[in-house]
């Protein structure tokens, strides 16, 4: 185990071993805080012909050594503690190869045990296949028949509150000995199913699961209707995505006694970085990773954490399934450019087959850069449904409340609200122009008021989160000064209205006390400068039908935090709303993309 | 990363193709080392358990969970036939009687007095594993399966639908840039893997359906043709389940695009012998690639030679001199040879500063294409 605990670390070494690449990053003290200093990639083990994930980190760190020149390995053992010129004094690592963490979660009632079964698996960082409830409108033998052709890593079945119904959770459990499902990486294991539910339940579901499964107890996720309990189930999570799964894959066991901490599954360390960061910073915040094959999206709002991954949206493997899910129109809305189907839908499966290609005309990125848009909306439209509030929860209501019935389960996001939000994966991270990434951002969540937005420089929030656990220091120093590349602020109206109506006034103070005001039309859009670090008072008006976060026609008044994109000011409205005219809504896109400098000027035909 | 180019899909005119072809439950193995199968050949076989079925008896006779057995005729691992009462009541009036007949025919599998549900198991189903190869048996997995391997020449196409199946090979077109229209497929191509040329229409994948080809192999189609053929849009890239009469192998992509020479070629040489194949793709991780896989048999014409070439090609890095299919737009589907490999990347019209490679064109014109957006063509 690499971990030196004497005084304070001078190098830390960490790892995240994705799908197809492994990542490595070296993180050194220099003059008094810690940075970022080397990353080192190289394609992950774990698949045949290798089977051994450790040769990968390996290789990836060879990369960090020669990059850095610092000797961090001895033949395959990596060096501790840390020396001038040599050695690290942690190493941790993250995971997501071979598809990640896949599981089941089931419970009594669809929206209320099993949507917090599927909250729970989804904050460990799982891929959850399926979610199984009494009242899912599937016959029982659709439920076993379903649950036998699912290989999950695991299963998660809660349901009813303590004291509350046994036969509904029972029910439940017979369906899944019924079905006598298998794990996933082979049959040398039981299947390890985590118990979370109704307490006086438990003997029971020992006894139905107990011979069948590796059934492992614990306290209910939902002990009352009005409360969730998620950690105890999610902290069970991780042990045993360590005991069973990562010990099943193929030179995990080495790798889990190189590292100073457990290995975490890779969403999981995305969004404990991002807890932390807003628990931090006092901020509410909405984040994504837009990868291949999935999308994840992380809120903290208010401090309550929700993950959700959609597994099927990605820019590569997945973004056939963009297309399927988002419709041809939808993603031809953005491009500037006349495609025919035939072309678009060819260009579209030929990535797809092809992942690891990239564009090599403006043309062509736009066109990935509109499926991004798709993608990025139809994750945050998922990740709306389950950031909600406890369904079924008894209201306490006064007589002043008669006439504001306020719904149960009821979205924890409000935009206006968002303070920042965090873009990262590949089309995000690496964008040839920083505002083409906060543009895909600003369109695909239509943020409201004033917000600040930023990208992942390179994919680091898994190792820092995983870092987290044990030098939370590093780690958020780390994710502040290195990791997050401050794009600007946007600040945009709700509201809709005619071309050319007017749509807000603002005024701007700079640091340097230079002035600038103006007034926007519905639908123009206004980029201006206002570098990384800066922060300009703004205050602005919006007319009678806009909102600008204090009702309409009221003004507002804030600092604004600049980037390395600067300050958009968006009057486009919201819902933003395309023209549906080809050809008018070409020329719309060409207006917006002139205002923001989004390609460079007649690069698209 | 040391190499950013895509690494060739294998064509190989000699080499050695392992299959390990396991059941998915324990089952019997029926074959032994060093025996010679056909492709079908079954070579292990198990009972995949029955679909389950479950009948709530109480709710259907108003009683208490805890009485059902009172009340059950059949017992755990009794037999029952679909409409056979599994349990019944007993009022004091005889007509008032209900019983609870069993849904299907198979065996009681358990009953709860927890929830009183009964559950009814089908029959299992058998299930043959073949050989999928003509070869032999090289390893034994007990109770599991086995592998089987065959000397043979080997075509990967780049995506493929639809699963396993077996015929003989036989070219429709003459030149790999022709396109495989209707008329080209015949009646007489039944049963075949026929090998087309650069793309095959809607209406040329309806007729090889009318046909009844085992199998068809082509450059390119067009995906609003793939999903017609479908009846669906394919969203996430991993097939073989699919059901649309024969497999289809593309070797090139979605579109128009010529089949790379040698891979037509080595296909036409082996026109009339027969082959296995398999349309079954999946991007992610643990990538499987369509395939054709022509045992070479008794009489190859090749000699090892060939094999020693065809290992050597796979896996190497660019250099200058090799021939390569541009995958990407503006030069999809071009062909041309590497004429340098600038080591500093260099910028693209996008703005994105990536490593690149200058490569000579069939008219002679030289272009910069980032390595990433090559396939080295195996020569």
């Amino acid at each position: 185990m690499i971990a030196s605990t004497s005084g304070e670390m001078r190098a830390i070494l960490a790892t995240d071993c994705g799908s197809t690449t492994t990542k490595a990053i070296l993180i050194e003290r220099v003059r008094g805080e810690y940075r970022q200093t080397f990353r080192g990639e190289a394609p992950t083990t774990v698949e045949a012909p290798f089977e051994d994930v450790t040769r990968g980190v390996l290789n990836a760190i060879q990369e960090v050594e020669e990059l850095s020149g610092r000797t961090i390995l001895e033949g395959e053992k990596i060096l501790t503690p840390a020396d001038e010129g040599r050695g690290v004094d942690l190493y941790v690592s993250t995971s997501s190869a071979g598809g990640g963490l896949q599981m089941v979660v089931g419970g009594v009632v669809m929206a209320m045990t099993a949507e917090s079964a599927q909250r729970c698996a989804l904050g460990a960082g799982a891929i959850v296949m399926d979610v199984l409830a009494s009242n899912d409108g599937r016959a029982g033998h659709e439920k076993i028949e379903r649950i036998r052709h699912l290989r999950p890593d695991m299963i998660l079945l809660s349901g009813g509150t303590d004291g509350g119904t046994v036969s509904h959770v029972v029910e439940l459990a017979e369906y899944i000995r019924a079905a006598d499902p298998k794990p996933r990486l082979g049959g040398g294991y039981r299947l390890p199913l985590i118990f979370a539910g109704n307490r006086d339940a438990r003997g029971r579901v020992e006894e139905i699961l107990g011979d069948r499964t590796a059934l492992v107890m614990t306290e209910n996720i939902r002990p009352v209707l009005e409360r969730e309990n998620l950690v105890p189930a999610r902290t069970k999570i991780h042990d045993l995505f360590l005991e069973h799964v990562m010990a099943q894959a193929p030179g995990y066991a080495v790798l889990i006694g190189w590292t100073g901490a457990p290995i975490m599954p890779t969403p999981a360390a995305v969004g404990l970085i991002m807890e932390k960061a807003a628990r931090q910073q006092g901020l509410s915040l909405l984040g994504v990773d837009i990868g291949g094959a999935t999308t994840d999206v992380f809120s903290v709002v208010d401090g309550q954490f929700t993950r959700t991954v959609s597994a099927n949206l990605g820019m590569s493997y997945s973004i056939s399934n963009v297309l399927v899910e988002a419709g041809l129109e939808q993603i031809q809305r953005w491009v500037p450019v006349a495609l025919d189907e035939q072309d678009l839908r060819d260009r579209i499966k030929n990535k797809m087959i092809r992942p690891t290609t990239i564009p090599q005309t403006q043309e062509s990125l736009a066109l990935e850069q509109a499926v991004a848009r798709e993608a990025l909306r139809l994750a945050f439209e998922q990740h709306r449904m389950l950031a909600v509030g406890l369904k079924g929860v008894q209201q306490e209501r006064t007589i002043g409340d008669v006439f504001e019935q306020e719904e149960t389960g009821k979205s924890l996001i409000d935009l206006y609200r968002i303070d920042l939000i965090i873009g990262s994966g590949g089309i995000l991270s690496h964008a040839p122009r920083r505002v083409q990434s906060m543009m895909m951002l600003i369109d695909a969540y239509q943020p409201l008021g004033l917000t600040r937005l930023a990208v992942d420089s390179i994919f680091m929030m898994p190792h820092l989160g995983v870092l987290s656990q044990v030098n939370e220091r590093a780690a958020t120093e780390v994710f502040l000064k290195d990791c997050l590349v401050p794009l600007g602020s946007c600040l945009a109206a709700e509201g809709e209205g005619e071309p050319g109506e007017p749509c807000f006034a603002y005024s701007l103070r700079f640091p340097d006390g230079r002035r600038e005001e103006g007034q926007l039309r519905f639908g123009q859009l206004l980029r201006l400068d206002l570098t990384p670090g800066a922060e300009a008072d703004l205050e602005a008006e919006p007319s009678k039908g806009f909102d600008l976060g204090s009702g309409r026609g009221s003004a507002v008044a804030a600092k604004a935090a600049g980037g390395v994109v600067g300050l958009i000011l968006d009057a486009r409205g919201r819902p933003l709303r395309l023209l549906d005219d080809p050809t008018a809504r070409a020329a719309q896109l060409r207006a917006w993309s002139a205002a923001v400098d989004l390609y460079p000027i007649n690069s698209i035909p | 990363m040391a190499h950013t180019y895509t690494p060739g899909l294998r064509v190989a005119s000699r080499t050695v193709v392992r299959k390990r072809r396991v059941l998915p439950i324990p089952g019997q193995v029926l074959v032994e080392k060093g025996r010679p199968v056909t492709a079908t050949t079954v070579i292990a076989q198990t009972d995949l358990p029955g679909k389950v079925h479950t009948v709530n008896v109480v709710n259907l006779l108003g009683i208490a969970p805890e009485e059902i057995r009172r009340y059950m005729l059949k017992r755990e691992r009794d037999p029952v036939r679909a409409g056979e009462p599994v349990a019944e009541n007993r009022p004091f009036i005889k007509w008032l009687k209900t019983q609870v007949p069993s849904p299907i025919t198979g065996t009681v599998e358990s009953v709860s007095e927890v929830t009183g549900q009964v559950f009814l198991r089908e029959p299992p189903k058998p299930l043959s594993l073949l050989a999928y190869l003509d070869g032999h048996v090289v390893e034994v997995f007990p109770e599991q399966g086995a592998s089987v391997e065959t000397e043979c020449s080997l075509v990967q196409g780049i995506f493929g639908i639809g699963g396993e199946a077996v015929g003989t090979v036989a070219m429709a077109v003459e030149d790999p840039a022709d396109v495989l229209t209707p008329e080209r497929i015949t009646d007489t191509h039944r049963g075949t893997i026929l090998v087309g040329g650069s793309l095959v229409g809607r209406d040329g994948l309806t007729r090889a359906r009318q046909v009844g080809l085992s199998a068809l192999v082509v450059g390119g189609v067009h995906d609003p043709d793939l999903r017609s053929l479908l009846g669906r849009d394919l969203g996430v890239a991993i097939t073989g389940d699919e059901r649309v009469g024969f497999t289809l192998i593309m070797t090139e992509g979605f579109g128009r695009i010529a089949m790379a020479k040698r891979t037509f070629d080595l296909l036409a040489s082996k026109a009339g012998r027969r082959a296995s194949c398999s349309g079954a793709t999946q991007i992610r991780a643990g990538v499987v690639r369509p395939e054709v896989i022509i045992p070479l048999g008794e009489s190859s014409p090749f000699t090892v030679d060939g094999s020693q070439k065809d290992a050597a090609a796979v896996g190497t890095g660019l250099k200058i001199g090799d021939q390569v299919r541009i995958i990407r737009e503006p030069f999809f589907g071009r062909i041309g040879t590497i004429v340098a490999l600038p080591a500093e990347p260099r910028l693209l019209p996008t703005e994105s500063r990536v490593r690149v490679l200058e490569a000579e064109l069939g008219d002679g014109e030289r272009i910069s294409v980032p390595r990433a957006n090559v396939e080295l063509l195996e020569t």
